[in-house]
Protein backbone atom coordinates (compact mmCIF):
# COMPACT_ATOMS: atom_id res chain seq x y z
CA UNK A 1 0.00 0.00 0.00
CA UNK A 2 1.52 3.15 -0.67
CA UNK A 3 1.35 5.67 2.32
CA UNK A 4 0.42 9.31 1.69
CA UNK A 5 1.74 11.71 4.26
CA UNK A 6 0.32 14.51 4.72
CA UNK A 7 2.14 17.83 4.40
CA UNK A 8 2.68 20.81 7.07
CA UNK A 9 1.91 24.10 5.87
CA UNK A 10 5.27 25.48 6.19
CA UNK A 11 6.50 22.59 4.15
CA UNK A 12 3.98 23.55 1.41
CA UNK A 13 4.38 27.06 1.77
CA UNK A 14 8.37 26.48 0.89
CA UNK A 15 7.59 24.44 -2.01
CA UNK A 16 5.23 26.75 -3.30
CA UNK A 17 7.40 29.86 -3.36
CA UNK A 18 10.00 27.28 -5.05
CA UNK A 19 8.26 26.43 -7.58
CA UNK A 20 6.99 29.55 -8.61
CA UNK A 21 10.50 31.06 -8.74
CA UNK A 22 11.04 32.97 -11.57
CA UNK A 23 15.08 31.19 -10.56
CA UNK A 24 13.92 27.75 -10.26
CA UNK A 25 17.20 26.79 -11.89
CA UNK A 26 19.18 28.48 -8.78
CA UNK A 27 16.97 27.04 -6.31
CA UNK A 28 18.10 23.61 -7.84
CA UNK A 29 21.92 24.15 -8.53
CA UNK A 30 21.62 25.03 -4.45
CA UNK A 31 20.73 21.75 -3.84
CA UNK A 32 24.06 20.78 -4.13
CA UNK A 33 25.16 22.73 -1.10
CA UNK A 34 24.85 20.70 1.75
CA UNK A 35 24.72 21.44 5.63
CA UNK A 36 28.71 20.72 6.81
CA UNK A 37 27.79 19.71 9.43
CA UNK A 38 25.33 17.08 8.30
CA UNK A 39 26.52 16.30 4.90
CA UNK A 40 23.32 14.29 3.78
CA UNK A 41 20.61 17.18 4.37
CA UNK A 42 21.01 20.32 1.46
CA UNK A 43 20.47 23.37 3.26
CA UNK A 44 16.83 23.41 1.44
CA UNK A 45 16.40 19.87 2.98
CA UNK A 46 17.34 21.50 6.47
CA UNK A 47 14.66 24.28 5.93
CA UNK A 48 17.82 27.22 6.34
CA UNK A 49 17.52 28.48 2.47
CA UNK A 50 14.72 31.24 3.05
CA UNK A 51 15.03 32.62 -0.33
CA UNK A 52 17.14 33.42 -3.83
CA UNK A 53 16.63 36.44 -5.84
CA UNK A 54 17.85 37.88 -9.15
CA UNK A 55 18.96 41.41 -9.13
CA UNK A 56 20.15 42.31 -12.49
CA UNK A 57 23.52 39.87 -12.54
CA UNK A 58 23.81 39.87 -9.09
CA UNK A 59 22.19 36.81 -7.18
CA UNK A 60 20.70 37.09 -3.41
CA UNK A 61 20.36 33.90 -1.29
CA UNK A 62 18.67 34.49 1.97
CA UNK A 63 20.06 31.78 4.86
CA UNK A 64 18.86 31.62 8.41
CA UNK A 65 20.49 30.24 10.78
CA UNK A 66 18.73 27.08 12.94
CA UNK A 67 20.43 27.64 16.39
CA UNK A 68 22.16 31.24 17.39
CA UNK A 69 25.74 30.09 17.69
CA UNK A 70 25.42 27.62 14.88
CA UNK A 71 29.00 27.39 13.38
CA UNK A 72 27.97 26.19 10.52
CA UNK A 73 26.99 29.55 8.81
CA UNK A 74 30.26 30.69 7.49
CA UNK A 75 30.91 28.09 5.91
CA UNK A 76 27.52 27.67 4.49
CA UNK A 77 27.64 31.42 3.02
CA UNK A 78 30.92 30.10 1.23
CA UNK A 79 29.95 26.97 -0.05
CA UNK A 80 27.02 29.13 -1.51
CA UNK A 81 28.74 31.31 -3.19
CA UNK A 82 30.89 28.95 -4.65
CA UNK A 83 28.36 26.43 -5.94
CA UNK A 84 27.12 29.88 -8.08
CA UNK A 85 30.36 30.68 -9.22
CA UNK A 86 31.35 27.26 -10.07
CA UNK A 87 28.08 27.76 -12.57
CA UNK A 88 28.78 31.07 -14.28
CA UNK A 89 27.53 33.56 -11.30
CA UNK A 90 30.10 35.74 -9.81
CA UNK A 91 27.83 38.61 -8.46
CA UNK A 92 26.58 36.72 -5.36
CA UNK A 93 25.48 38.11 -1.85
CA UNK A 94 24.51 36.12 0.94
CA UNK A 95 22.32 37.45 3.42
CA UNK A 96 21.71 36.10 6.69
CA UNK A 97 17.99 36.53 8.36
CA UNK A 98 16.76 35.72 11.88
CA UNK A 99 13.11 36.48 11.28
CA UNK A 100 10.93 34.27 11.34
CA UNK A 101 13.11 31.98 13.23
CA UNK A 102 14.13 28.74 12.21
CA UNK A 103 11.89 25.86 13.22
CA UNK A 104 12.44 22.02 12.33
CA UNK A 105 8.96 22.04 11.19
CA UNK A 106 10.46 23.85 7.85
CA UNK A 107 12.67 20.27 6.87
CA UNK A 108 11.27 18.28 3.94
CA UNK A 109 10.18 14.89 3.64
CA UNK A 110 12.84 14.13 1.91
CA UNK A 111 15.40 15.61 4.47
CA UNK A 112 13.77 13.52 7.38
CA UNK A 113 14.12 10.35 5.21
CA UNK A 114 17.90 10.93 4.70
CA UNK A 115 18.26 11.73 8.11
CA UNK A 116 16.89 8.35 9.61
CA UNK A 117 18.99 6.47 6.83
CA UNK A 118 22.26 8.41 7.92
CA UNK A 119 21.82 7.29 11.38
CA UNK A 120 19.90 10.48 13.22
CA UNK A 121 16.53 10.12 14.05
CA UNK A 122 14.42 13.26 13.14
CA UNK A 123 12.49 15.01 14.67
CA UNK A 124 9.25 13.70 14.35
CA UNK A 125 10.68 10.29 15.84
CA UNK A 126 9.92 11.44 19.60
CA UNK A 127 6.98 12.18 21.50
CA UNK A 128 7.77 15.55 23.45
CA UNK A 129 7.12 15.79 26.72
CA UNK A 130 4.55 18.16 28.60
CA UNK A 131 7.21 20.86 28.35
CA UNK A 132 7.40 20.96 24.31
CA UNK A 133 10.91 19.66 25.01
CA UNK A 134 13.05 16.72 24.19
CA UNK A 135 11.77 13.38 25.72
CA UNK A 136 13.84 11.17 28.38
CA UNK A 137 13.20 8.12 26.23
CA UNK A 138 11.42 6.69 23.82
CA UNK A 139 12.86 8.63 20.66
CA UNK A 140 12.75 5.43 17.93
CA UNK A 141 16.08 4.01 17.04
CA UNK A 142 17.17 4.56 13.25
CA UNK A 143 19.26 1.74 13.17
CA UNK A 144 16.57 -1.13 14.44
CA UNK A 145 13.45 0.68 14.76
CA UNK A 146 13.09 0.15 18.74
CA UNK A 147 11.02 2.99 21.09
CA UNK A 148 12.72 1.03 24.26
CA UNK A 149 15.40 4.24 23.83
CA UNK A 150 17.04 6.21 26.78
CA UNK A 151 17.84 10.12 26.56
CA UNK A 152 21.93 10.00 27.15
CA UNK A 153 22.51 13.78 27.14
CA UNK A 154 20.17 16.62 26.43
CA UNK A 155 23.01 18.52 24.19
CA UNK A 156 24.56 16.13 21.55
CA UNK A 157 27.71 16.38 19.00
CA UNK A 158 25.92 19.60 17.54
CA UNK A 159 24.03 22.73 18.68
CA UNK A 160 20.70 20.48 17.19
CA UNK A 161 20.85 17.48 18.68
CA UNK A 162 20.63 15.31 21.67
CA UNK A 163 22.14 12.20 22.32
CA UNK A 164 20.01 8.88 23.04
CA UNK A 165 20.85 5.33 23.14
CA UNK A 166 18.89 2.26 22.16
CA UNK A 167 17.53 -0.36 24.59
CA UNK A 168 17.67 -2.92 22.56
CA UNK A 169 20.97 -2.77 19.87
CA UNK A 170 22.67 -0.97 22.16
CA UNK A 171 23.37 1.61 19.65
CA UNK A 172 23.86 5.30 20.61
CA UNK A 173 22.45 7.81 18.44
CA UNK A 174 21.68 11.10 17.80
CA UNK A 175 17.97 12.68 17.88
CA UNK A 176 17.04 15.79 15.75
CA UNK A 177 15.72 18.15 18.35
CA UNK A 178 11.75 19.93 17.41
CA UNK A 179 12.32 23.26 18.03
CA UNK B 1 14.21 56.10 14.14
CA UNK B 2 15.40 59.46 16.45
CA UNK B 3 19.03 60.05 16.96
CA UNK B 4 18.62 59.68 20.34
CA UNK B 5 16.51 56.85 20.03
CA UNK B 6 19.26 55.17 17.44
CA UNK B 7 21.86 55.79 20.05
CA UNK B 8 19.90 53.96 23.22
CA UNK B 9 19.32 51.10 21.04
CA UNK B 10 22.96 51.04 19.95
CA UNK B 11 23.47 51.23 23.90
CA UNK B 12 21.18 48.27 24.56
CA UNK B 13 22.70 46.11 22.06
CA UNK B 14 25.71 46.32 23.07
CA UNK B 15 24.67 45.62 26.83
CA UNK B 16 23.05 42.60 25.57
CA UNK B 17 26.00 41.39 23.59
CA UNK B 18 27.74 42.15 26.35
CA UNK B 19 25.79 40.07 28.65
CA UNK B 20 26.20 37.52 26.47
CA UNK B 21 29.55 37.19 24.82
CA UNK B 22 30.91 37.41 28.93
CA UNK B 23 28.64 34.49 30.04
CA UNK B 24 29.09 32.43 27.04
CA UNK B 25 33.20 32.71 27.35
CA UNK B 26 32.42 32.08 31.31
CA UNK B 27 30.62 28.78 29.99
CA UNK B 28 33.29 27.94 27.33
CA UNK B 29 36.21 27.52 30.42
CA UNK B 30 34.11 24.34 31.37
CA UNK B 31 35.42 22.58 27.53
CA UNK B 32 37.90 19.87 28.46
CA UNK B 33 36.96 20.18 32.26
CA UNK B 34 33.43 18.19 32.15
CA UNK B 35 32.57 15.90 35.10
CA UNK B 36 31.87 13.91 32.66
CA UNK B 37 32.05 13.87 28.28
CA UNK B 38 28.44 14.44 27.86
CA UNK B 39 28.75 17.28 30.20
CA UNK B 40 31.45 18.87 28.63
CA UNK B 41 29.75 18.62 25.54
CA UNK B 42 25.97 19.98 26.66
CA UNK B 43 28.71 23.09 28.11
CA UNK B 44 29.94 23.02 24.62
CA UNK B 45 26.87 23.69 23.27
CA UNK B 46 25.05 26.08 25.62
CA UNK B 47 28.36 28.63 25.69
CA UNK B 48 27.72 28.17 21.52
CA UNK B 49 24.35 30.03 22.36
CA UNK B 50 25.10 32.66 23.73
CA UNK B 51 28.41 33.52 21.41
CA UNK B 52 26.10 33.32 18.76
CA UNK B 53 23.45 35.40 20.60
CA UNK B 54 26.50 37.95 20.83
CA UNK B 55 27.62 38.54 17.60
CA UNK B 56 23.64 39.04 16.78
CA UNK B 57 23.55 41.58 19.03
CA UNK B 58 26.84 43.02 18.29
CA UNK B 59 26.31 42.83 14.36
CA UNK B 60 23.25 44.69 15.25
CA UNK B 61 25.11 47.54 17.59
CA UNK B 62 27.45 47.56 14.57
CA UNK B 63 25.25 48.75 11.70
CA UNK B 64 23.71 50.89 14.56
CA UNK B 65 27.04 52.37 15.04
CA UNK B 66 27.65 52.49 11.40
CA UNK B 67 31.34 54.03 11.64
CA UNK B 68 33.23 51.14 10.23
CA UNK B 69 33.81 48.78 13.09
CA UNK B 70 32.23 45.18 13.17
CA UNK B 71 31.10 42.60 15.92
CA UNK B 72 34.58 41.85 16.17
CA UNK B 73 35.42 45.31 17.55
CA UNK B 74 33.01 45.29 20.30
CA UNK B 75 33.92 41.51 21.34
CA UNK B 76 37.92 42.34 21.03
CA UNK B 77 38.84 46.08 21.03
CA UNK B 78 37.06 47.37 24.29
CA UNK B 79 38.37 47.56 27.53
CA UNK B 80 36.66 46.36 31.05
CA UNK B 81 35.81 50.04 31.66
CA UNK B 82 33.71 49.91 28.23
CA UNK B 83 31.95 46.82 28.83
CA UNK B 84 28.08 46.97 29.88
CA UNK B 85 27.68 43.28 31.19
CA UNK B 86 26.11 42.66 34.24
CA UNK B 87 27.98 41.65 36.92
CA UNK B 88 26.72 38.02 37.47
CA UNK B 89 27.82 37.04 33.94
CA UNK B 90 31.32 37.97 34.92
CA UNK B 91 32.09 35.93 37.75
CA UNK B 92 35.03 33.51 37.46
CA UNK B 93 33.82 29.20 36.63
CA UNK B 94 34.39 28.45 40.30
CA UNK B 95 33.69 24.62 40.98
CA UNK B 96 30.87 23.19 39.26
CA UNK B 97 27.96 24.05 42.04
CA UNK B 98 28.72 27.60 41.34
CA UNK B 99 28.78 27.83 37.66
CA UNK B 100 24.98 25.83 37.66
CA UNK B 101 23.53 27.77 40.33
CA UNK B 102 24.87 31.26 38.49
CA UNK B 103 22.91 29.48 35.49
CA UNK B 104 20.03 29.29 37.01
CA UNK B 105 19.92 32.80 37.68
CA UNK B 106 20.84 33.67 34.64
CA UNK B 107 18.49 31.17 32.80
CA UNK B 108 15.38 31.71 35.21
CA UNK B 109 16.11 35.53 33.95
CA UNK B 110 16.46 35.02 30.36
CA UNK B 111 13.39 32.75 30.76
CA UNK B 112 11.59 36.23 31.71
CA UNK B 113 13.13 38.84 29.22
CA UNK B 114 13.75 37.27 26.01
CA UNK B 115 9.16 36.84 25.53
CA UNK B 116 8.85 40.52 26.72
CA UNK B 117 12.37 41.39 24.23
CA UNK B 118 10.03 39.47 21.36
CA UNK B 119 7.18 42.00 21.93
CA UNK B 120 9.70 44.94 20.80
CA UNK B 121 8.80 47.46 18.59
CA UNK B 122 12.52 47.05 17.31
CA UNK B 123 12.15 44.11 14.76
CA UNK B 124 15.96 42.96 15.03
CA UNK B 125 15.69 42.97 18.96
CA UNK B 126 12.72 40.53 18.44
CA UNK B 127 14.30 37.97 16.06
CA UNK B 128 17.11 38.06 18.36
CA UNK B 129 14.54 37.29 21.30
CA UNK B 130 13.07 34.67 19.20
CA UNK B 131 15.45 32.88 18.46
CA UNK B 132 16.89 32.73 22.38
CA UNK B 133 13.33 31.83 23.70
CA UNK B 134 13.63 28.04 22.58
CA UNK B 135 17.70 27.70 23.30
CA UNK B 136 16.90 28.94 26.66
CA UNK B 137 14.32 26.30 27.50
CA UNK B 138 16.70 23.79 26.99
CA UNK B 139 19.19 25.50 29.32
CA UNK B 140 16.84 26.17 32.17
CA UNK B 141 15.90 22.60 32.42
CA UNK B 142 19.68 21.30 32.29
CA UNK B 143 20.73 23.99 35.16
CA UNK B 144 17.17 23.35 37.37
CA UNK B 145 18.12 19.27 36.99
CA UNK B 146 21.45 20.33 38.27
CA UNK B 147 20.78 22.37 41.15
CA UNK B 148 18.01 20.03 42.21
CA UNK B 149 20.49 16.89 41.69
CA UNK B 150 23.31 19.17 43.69
CA UNK B 151 21.25 20.80 46.53
CA UNK B 152 19.41 17.87 46.99
CA UNK B 153 22.67 15.64 46.41
CA UNK B 154 25.13 14.44 48.96
CA UNK B 155 25.93 16.42 51.98
CA UNK B 156 29.04 18.07 50.51
CA UNK B 157 27.15 19.61 47.26
CA UNK B 158 24.38 20.28 49.27
CA UNK B 159 26.66 22.62 51.22
CA UNK B 160 28.79 23.92 47.75
CA UNK B 161 25.41 24.76 46.24
CA UNK B 162 24.29 26.69 49.11
CA UNK B 163 27.28 28.15 49.10
CA UNK B 164 27.24 29.25 45.46
CA UNK B 165 23.68 30.81 46.11
CA UNK B 166 25.07 32.96 48.96
CA UNK B 167 27.96 34.08 47.26
CA UNK B 168 26.20 34.98 43.80
CA UNK B 169 22.55 36.25 45.18
CA UNK B 170 23.85 39.67 45.79
CA UNK B 171 24.81 40.06 42.15
CA UNK B 172 21.28 39.60 41.53
CA UNK B 173 19.90 42.64 42.02
CA UNK B 174 21.25 45.19 39.52
CA UNK B 175 19.35 42.83 36.59
CA UNK B 176 16.47 44.44 37.90
CA UNK B 177 17.90 47.81 37.58
CA UNK B 178 16.56 50.45 35.17
CA UNK B 179 18.44 53.61 34.14
CA UNK B 180 17.55 56.43 31.87
CA UNK B 181 18.75 54.97 28.69
CA UNK B 182 16.70 51.88 29.27
CA UNK B 183 13.84 53.64 30.72
CA UNK B 184 13.30 55.75 27.40
CA UNK B 185 13.82 52.82 25.46
CA UNK B 186 11.05 50.95 27.65
CA UNK B 187 8.80 53.75 26.94
CA UNK B 188 9.31 53.50 23.46
CA UNK B 189 8.18 50.03 23.17
CA UNK B 190 11.90 49.31 23.06
CA UNK B 191 13.92 47.89 25.51
CA UNK B 192 11.93 45.49 28.17
CA UNK B 193 11.22 47.02 31.62
CA UNK B 194 13.40 44.58 33.90
CA UNK B 195 12.30 45.88 37.11
CA UNK B 196 8.95 44.55 36.36
CA UNK B 197 10.34 41.12 36.53
CA UNK B 198 11.98 40.77 39.58
CA UNK B 199 9.32 39.50 41.30
CA UNK B 200 8.55 36.49 39.08
CA UNK B 201 12.40 35.85 39.12
CA UNK B 202 12.32 36.05 43.14
CA UNK B 203 9.24 33.29 42.34
CA UNK B 204 10.46 31.13 39.75
CA UNK B 205 14.32 31.26 42.08
CA UNK B 206 12.74 30.55 45.28
CA UNK B 207 10.81 27.86 44.21
CA UNK B 208 13.57 25.58 42.46
CA UNK B 209 16.19 26.34 45.77
CA UNK B 210 13.12 25.04 47.63
CA UNK B 211 12.57 21.92 46.15
CA UNK B 212 16.17 22.03 46.05
CA UNK B 213 16.35 21.65 49.88
CA UNK B 214 18.01 25.13 49.66
CA UNK B 215 17.53 28.27 51.90
CA UNK B 216 17.13 31.33 49.78
CA UNK B 217 18.99 34.26 51.06
CA UNK B 218 17.61 37.20 52.84
CA UNK B 219 18.59 40.33 50.54
CA UNK B 220 21.56 41.58 52.90
CA UNK B 221 23.68 42.73 50.65
CA UNK B 222 24.18 44.02 46.65
CA UNK B 223 26.81 44.95 44.37
CA UNK B 224 25.78 46.96 41.04
CA UNK B 225 27.85 48.83 38.75
CA UNK B 226 28.04 46.69 35.45
CA UNK B 227 26.08 48.74 33.27
CA UNK B 228 27.93 51.73 33.93
CA UNK B 229 31.52 49.84 33.33
CA UNK B 230 32.40 49.76 36.96
CA UNK B 231 32.95 45.41 37.14
CA UNK B 232 34.80 43.00 40.06
CA UNK B 233 38.68 42.34 38.96
CA UNK B 234 37.21 38.95 37.22
CA UNK B 235 36.27 41.03 33.83
CA UNK B 236 39.51 41.85 33.43
CA UNK B 237 41.69 38.81 33.41
CA UNK B 238 38.52 37.67 31.30
CA UNK B 239 38.99 39.72 28.92
CA UNK B 240 42.42 39.55 28.78
CA UNK B 241 42.87 36.01 27.80
CA UNK B 242 39.32 36.19 25.47
CA UNK B 243 41.08 39.32 23.48
CA UNK B 244 45.09 38.35 23.45
CA UNK B 245 44.81 36.56 20.31
CA UNK B 246 43.16 39.21 18.63
CA UNK B 247 45.13 41.87 19.74
CA UNK B 248 47.88 40.11 19.02
CA UNK B 249 47.45 39.84 15.61
CA UNK B 250 45.17 42.06 14.32
CA UNK B 251 43.21 42.03 11.25
CA UNK B 252 44.35 38.19 10.90
CA UNK B 253 42.01 35.60 9.63
CA UNK B 254 42.29 32.37 8.95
Amino acid sequence: MNEISLMPEEQYRRLQQRNAAEVKELWDLLDQVKDPEVPVLSIWDLGILRDVERDGDRVVVTITPTYSGCPAMNTITDDVIAALKASGYDDVEVKTKLSPAWSSEWMSPEGRRKLRNYGIAPPEDAELDEDGLTPDAHAQCPHCGSRNTRRISEFGSTACKALFQCNDCNEPFDYFKKI
Amino acid sequence: MSDAIKAATLEYATRLGDDAVVLGHRISEWVSYGPFLEEDIAYGNVALDYIGRARMFYTYAAELADDGRTEDDFAYMRSDREYRNLLLMEMPKGDFAYSQVRQLFADVYYTLVLPELLHSKDETLSAIAAKGIKETKYHLRRSREWVLRLGDGTEESHKRTQKAVDSLWGYTHEMFDMDETEQMLADAGIAVDVSKLRDAWHKMVSDILTEATLTVPEDGWAVRGGRTGYHTENLGHMLTEMQIVHRSYPGCQW
